[in-house]
């Protein structure tokens, strides 16, 4: 009689001890983006803090994404406010500068903050290579099914969104993303892209 | 005299006949800031339904509707400006959807193997209710073994008492 006890409760035990393990071997805050693989949100956004030369844009300029067809576009969500912001800002701006000259552009999307905040946050922190934009409304964050920041998408020559970073971003997945996409674009060209990637 | 009279007369109609249609004009005008806040407050009872099943990114369980948060309320100000610009509330919901994945619905769909989601606690309660109703009658049916707490005199009076 007690084997089938043992049974019975190892049915019941099994199945659920299995859920928890699942469970807990996922990042609850880890949310899987529909996005990538897909044609990227078009945007037109103003610069309010223009960059360096030899990326920088004038301010007031107005960035579209259509205008970058044929480049890799690393669109790098931020805020002043937000401290994982600053763990990536160096990688990033130096991993912009080394693009200079290739077909990369680089543009900082200010999420839920004031232009003059993320200026004085761009001078604290030793200025930014590449020029950065505001989204007034969060409409472009919204469009980009933005969770938090930092956030960054990879956009390839071809105007899809190839990969999604949440949180801060390094250097090297930076140069293996868009070595990977900058590579595969040049056999063909732009004008040959994968529709499907 | 008579002239005059008749001209008093003539203009007394003339603004009798003006009275009311002045009056409608005005109603006329009226119209519009009368009927923009129905047309508003339904726009409001939509957007308030639309945010109330769209999950806040930045929250824990709360609706975008509940939310105080800056991102709730610009994706409130983008349900209510698709709803504005003629987009029902299934492809508010379905913009959302693609830009969030599923999990933006606080009630997702009973579609494929979200099925799942509302038949698992159908089968569980009625399991559940199968497993209680064989088991009391097994216990009840004599002959067939009552349970020990019964069948057992822990205490002998009740039994006496009986």
């Amino acid at each position: 009689m007690n084997w089938k006890r043992a049974v019975f409760a190892t049915l019941v035990a099994v199945p659920v001890i299995a859920l928890f393990a699942f469970g807990f071997t996922r990042d609850p805050g880890a949310i899987p983006s529909p996005l990538p693989g897909h044609v990227a949100p078009t945007f037109a956004l103003t610069v309010f803090a223009p960059g360096e030369p030899p990326l920088a844009r004038p301010m007031g300029d107005t960035i579209r994404l259509r205008d970058q067809a044929g480049k890799v576009v690393v669109v790098n969500f931020w805020a002043s406010w937000c401290l994982a912001c600053r763990a990536e800002h160096v990688e990033l701006t130096e991993t912009a500068r080394q693009y200079a000259g290739r077909p990369a552009q680089f543009v900082g999307v200010l999420y839920a903050d004031q232009p003059e905040m993320g200026r004085q946050w761009i001078t604290a922190m030793g200025g930014q290579s590449y020029p950065s934009v505001l989204d007034d409304g969060s409409r472009m964050a919204i469009d980009y099914g933005l969770y938090g920041v930092p956030e960054t998408f990879i956009i390839d020559p071809g105007g899809r969104i190839a990969y999604k970073h949440t949180g801060a971003i390094t250097g090297e997945i930076l140069h293996q993303k868009i070595d990977s996409l900058l590579a595969a674009a040049r056999p063909a060209g732009p004008a040959a892209r994968t529709p499907d990637r | 005299m008579r002239h005059a009279a008749r001209a008093v007369l003539a203009a007394a109609v003339a603004l009798w006949w003006a009275g009311p249609l002045s009056a409608q004009d005005s109603v006329a005008r009226a119209r519009p800031p009368v009927a923009t806040p129905v047309a508003d407050s339904a726009l409001d009872a939509t957007t308030a339904a639309v945010s109330s099943s769209l999950r806040c990114p930045v929250c824990q369980g709360e609706s975008i509707q509940e939310s105080p948060s800056s991102l709730a309320q610009d994706m409130r100000a983008v349900v209510r400006q698709r709803l504005r610009a003629g987009e029902t509330p299934e492809q508010v919901k379905a913009y959302f959807v693609s830009k969030y994945g599923e999990w933006i619905l606080l009630k997702p769909a009973a579609t494929g193997l979200n099925k799942l989601l509302y038949l698992f606690p159908v089968l569980f309660v009625g399991g559940g209710l199968a497993l209680v109703v064989f088991l009391v009658r097994r216990w009840t049916s004599p002959g067939t073994g009552a349970p020990p707490a019964s069948g057992a005199p822990d205490d002998p009076s009740d039994l006496h008492s009986s």
